[in-house]
């Protein structure tokens, strides 16, 4: 603690000069809140592949159709329920991919070569004989815009209820607050049932039932981000400015839940699409020759003895997009949550 | 006068997304037996941190202690495991937070928080712990304890959970009491009770005490000693009447002068310019020099060492140094040291 | 005193929360108290008084339950044309505790400060616009590169210097200052005083200082008002309040604040205040009194004689 033997010249203790203003001199880049967010979700391994992976399964959803000479609806009855078989992967016995299939007793044989077919259906063919590598993109495709377009369809209806029920408050908030708790009170699934039959199985009814229940969650949500931010210093600061009530809700309030709304968004999708998928398991989903990844395991599941690659390919895509959403909805959390900053 | 805990060229480092913040950066100070020592700073000098790594209490997923010991009974405690930690927590030396509010749990009644510690660590029977639970709120002045004991948090006021937190933190007799602003909080004439029962207590227990905050009134209330800390390390350290009456450092003389006291009128207030340094890439040399008014050429390029004043007051600034020019402290300062000189005169 | 202009009368000024609930809380009860053109007027008490309520409910973030609020003789509470509520805005400003709390965290210092400018249409251009940011910005001792950034990189002291550029930027002649240097270091809170009072100086500005630190309101202010529960127990000229208390409750306020200087309070004597020692009996009016020129206590007829006859 002592000190020790210095020597120092003396002039080295005439008098510096610092500026002042280099004390207010912020050292720091400026980040702004989406550069911020970046750098946090990079660390985070999983939702960076699961983000790989999805990109990946959305632009195949839209290019892999085309990568086959087969339509996803051509039917050719006399090359039905053939099993996967790729160029080159063919030879590769312990891959799923050599066109072999098992009969009652164990045996394996070739389906190609017994039924003397000279294609390759890269996941095979369903019982009528359609291709189910372009059937699945497609199922993908049509699986994902509903997800997509029922979570941005919450998203809208979620923020604006829920803005204006905590920002108006009072006697409104109240009746606001009670429809939705009789909207969550009755079961979901007779709403969507009894939509379903209403409207007649579809795309865009699927859409009207899921989204019909789905944004109350996210305007319960809004609805309390609201109630903190309307007593936030900020906020009264913009007040006292005179600022309008609509710039103090577009302006200063919604920038700040981005991150929030964001979150429970992409905890929604997954949401969705395991929801059409299971109207379309019990038939209640698209119609044929359309395909949604839900109706093409419902397919596939009625032969998953005799054929199971109808089903297990399906399945598999489910549950790779659920969990990709999930994982980076999860880094997404992470990244945006204000609470976590340091 | 026996130490009862010594810290020891402590260096703690924050890892965040930015870079390591180097929030402690080597300081060492002892406690003795008995006494009050008050660690004084703005916030993110590092005096929070420093109590934390007592308690060993810091984040483990991005705080490192880098290097250092902090000694008690003997033990290195940034060494012990976490079992053997835990038995000196809360029992050896115990912890006061800032904010009564939420550092009683809302849905356990109060007598059974303070029993807690005492069925623990003392292996206490629960009708024992409870006699001395209705004592302890006795101790600290809570009317009713019989009653008091079996109602919940949110049954008390602000001032009298505080009294609650303090009750508990005493359960075990603890030999270091360290106490994190307990009284921020607080409006004033509920700090004064609260003190008052902190130096009354002290007394009674005989127990240290590291007091930690930043408003300089209260430390002249309880302190026997003072440590200055600005940007990770101590400044300046020295006993009450030497940090009040005869500071050393710039920054103490900053922070002395810019509390008008019930005297100053209408002359400006004297304010240390500029903000606190970044942690994150400390400037080279002494870490005050950009609000120095008094900077010299050795302070941008070396960071000054400690220079003893008495035997009990060190402070790290290059003015103390024999070649350094005499310089005026602010008149504030000047008062002070004038004041004291005639105390002293008069003993 | 008559020669100063009254710039704001707050006449019997009521704040009830949850009217007719069981929970009802008279935040402000029955309040009176004019401030005088270019002074300070301080306002302390503990927290729940209703002091920052009282604030808040003179620029209108609250409704009033009762009484009135007359700035330059109009009454700002009640209807107002859009105009008219646009011209309170820019007259009366505020600034806030808590300066992580205060700056909304998307927006950049430029638009923080400038949105008074914008909503009232201060700048033609948008190079007007940041000039007069940019000057805001050197007023409160910040300089230009500072514009660009999100409130996050600053310090709890320069983000408040900020809160009062972003104040300043309407031109208003009466700020509310709501606990302003609270919530700072105390190498700070001199920073943002002495900011504050030079800006008065230049801009010939009048405060309203609510703060619970007495010292530096003490400091800042030319008349302290001292609020207890809801009521407002004794208003006096700075000076005269320290010297005299003559409210118990302020006594025993002023009794308790630390003083940096340990020989003085090794000998401090501290006075506690219990509202039954007044004894007022049901049929006493009290009420505010003018003990001597400009010193107002809250107290009863008997108080009353017993405080004049202390004061001489």
């Amino acid at each position: 603690m002592l000190n020790k033997d210095l020597t120092i010249s003396k002039d080295m203790f005439e008098p510096a000069h610092v500026d002042p203003n280099k004390s207010e001199k912020i050292a720091k880049a400026s980040l702004n809140f989406w550069q911020d967010s970046w750098l946090r979700i990079k660390k985070n391994k999983a939702a960076i592949v699961s983000m790989v992976i999805l990109i990946l399964l959305i632009i195949m959803a839209f290019v892999g159709p085309l990568l086959t000479p087969y339509g996803y609806s051509d039917q050719n009855t006399k090359h039905n329920n053939l099993p996967p078989r790729i160029q080159g992967l063919e030879n590769v016995h312990w891959l799923p991919f050599d066109g072999t299939l098992s009969r009652r007793d164990g045996t394996e044989y070739n389906a190609y070569e017994v039924r003397k077919v000279d294609a390759y259906y890269w996941f095979g063919t369903d019982n009528l004989g359609r291709d189910l590598f372009a059937r699945v993109w497609k199922g993908t495709q049509i699986s994902l815009f509903i997800a997509f377009m029922a979570a941005l369809i919450d998203m809208l209806i979620g923020v604006s209820y829920g803005a204006i029920s905590g920002y108006v408050g009072g006697k409104t908030d109240s009746i606001m607050q009670r429809i939705i708790e009789v909207i969550v009170g009755i079961p979901n699934l007779i709403i969507v049932v009894l939509m379903i039959l209403v409207l007649k199985p579809g795309i865009i009814p699927i859409i009207i039932a899921l989204t019909i229940t789905g944004w109350t969650s996210m305007a319960r949500v809004v609805r309390a981000q609201v109630l903190k931010f309307k007593a936030q210093e900020f906020v009264l600061a913009s007040k006292t400015l005179g600022a309008s009530n609509f710039s103090i809700i577009f302006k200063h309030m919604i920038p700040n839940m981005f991150g929030i709304i964001i979150i429970n968004t992409m905890f929604s999708i997954p949401n969705a699409i395991f929801f059409e998928a299971f109207l379309s398991f019990i038939g209640l989903g698209l119609q044929e020759p359309n395909a949604s990844l839900g109706s093409l395991v419902n397919d596939g599941y009625k032969s998953m003895i005799a054929f199971p690659y109808q089903m297990i390919i399906p399945s598999i895509m489910i549950a790779l997009i659920m969990v990709c959403f999930n994982l980076v909805a999860d880094g997404l959390r992470d990244a945006l949550d204000p609470k976590m900053r340091d | 006068m026996e130490k009862i805990l010594e810290v020891k060229d402590l260096n703690i480092s924050f890892h965040t997304f930015s870079g390591e913040v180097k929030a402690i950066r080597g300081i060492s100070f002892d406690l003795n037996k008995g006494e009050t020592l008050a660690i004084v700073g703005e916030s993110g000098s590092g005096k929070s941190v420093t109590t934390k790594a007592i308690m060993r209490l810091l984040p483990e997923n991005n705080s490192e202690i880098k290097s250092g010991e902090i000694l008690f009974d003997g033990k290195d405690l940034t060494k012990l495991n976490d079992k053997h930690m835990q038995k000196i927590r809360g029992h050896d030396i115990s912890m006061i937070f800032q904010d009564p509010m939420t550092s009683l749990n809302p849905t356990m009644k109060i007598g059974k928080q303070i029993m807690e510690p005492l069925i623990k660590h003392q292996n206490m029977s629960k009708h024992a712990a409870r006699e001395r639970a209705i004592e302890l709120l006795k101790l600290v002045g809570i009317p009713k304890p019989e009653i008091r004991v079996n109602q919940y948090p949110h049954q008390f006021s602000g001032g009298m959970r505080q009294r609650v937190v303090i009750a508990i933190a005493l359960a075990c007799n603890p030999k270091i009491l360290i106490a994190d602003e307990p009284t921020t909080a607080l409006d004033v004439t509920i700090q004064a009770q609260i003190l008052e029962l902190m130096k009354d207590l002290q007394k009674k227990i005989d127990t240290s005490i590291i007091f930690i905050t930043h408003d300089l009134g209260v430390v002249a209330n309880v302190a026997d000693r003072v440590a200055v800390m600005y940007g990770g390390k101590i400044v300046e350290i020295g006993t009450a009447d030497e940090i009040f009456y005869n500071p050393q450092h710039p920054y103490t003389w900053g922070l002395i002068s810019s509390m008008p006291d019930m005297d100053t009128d209408d002359e400006e207030l004297y304010s240390i310019p500029g903000t606190p340094p970044d942690l994150l890439d400390p400037p080279k040399g002494d870490a005050f020099a950009p609000r120095n008014p008094y900077v010299m050429k050795i302070d941008l390029e070396q960071e000054p060492p400690f220079f003893k004043v008495s035997d009990t007051h060190y402070a790290a600034t290059w003015l103390l140094h024999p070649d350094a020019p005499k310089v005026e402290p602010p008149e504030a300062v000047k008062r002070r040291q004038n004041q004291y000189v005639g105390i002293k005169g008069g003993k | 005193m008559a020669e100063r202009q009254k710039l704001l009368e707050i006449k019997n000024l009521k704040q009830y929360f949850n009217v007719g609930k069981p929970n009802e809380v008279r935040a402000v009860d029955n309040v009176s108290f004019d401030i005088y053109k270019g002074e300070v007027m301080g306002l302390v008490g503990e927290s729940g008084c209703g002091k920052s309520t009282t604030g808040r409910t003179i620029i209108r973030l609250y409704n009033a339950t009762g009484g009135e609020v007359l700035y330059d003789g109009v009454n700002v509470h009640g209807k107002k044309s859009k105009k008219q509520l646009k011209d309170f805005n820019r007259k009366m400003q505020m600034i806030f505790q808590d300066p992580y709390a205060s700056l909304n965290p998307r927006l950049k210092i430029a638009d923080v400060i400038a949105e008074g400018i914008d909503i009232h249409g201060l700048a033609k251009t948008k190079q007007e616009r940041m000039e007069r940011v940019y000057e805001l910005l050197e007023t409160v001792g910040l300089n230009k590169e500072h514009a660009n950034r999100y409130p996050h990189e600053f310090s709890g002291g320069q983000r408040q210097r900020i809160g009062i550029a972003r104040a300043l930027a309407v031109q208003p002649e009466f700020i509310i200052a709501d606990e302003p240097i609270s919530a700072l270091d105390v190498s700070i809170q001199a920073q943002v005083v002495n900011l504050m009072k030079q800006l008065q100086k230049e801009k010939e500005l009048t405060y309203l200082f609510i703060a619970h630190d007495l010292s530096m309101v003490k400091y800042i202010s030319d008349r302290i008002g001292v609020m207890y529960f809801g009521k407002m127990v004794e208003l006096a000229p700075a000076e005269e309040l320290y010297k005299n208390p003559l409210h118990p409750y302020t006594q025993s306020l002023l009794s308790a604040i630390p003083s940096p200087d340990p020989i003085s309070e090794r000998t401090r004597k501290r006075k506690s205040y219990d509202p039954a020692s007044h004894q007022y009996n049901e049929n006493e009016l009290v009420e505010f009194r003018e003990v001597t020129p400009g010193h107002f206590v809250l107290c009863s007829e008997k108080e009353f004689k017993l405080y004049q006859a202390q004061v001489k």
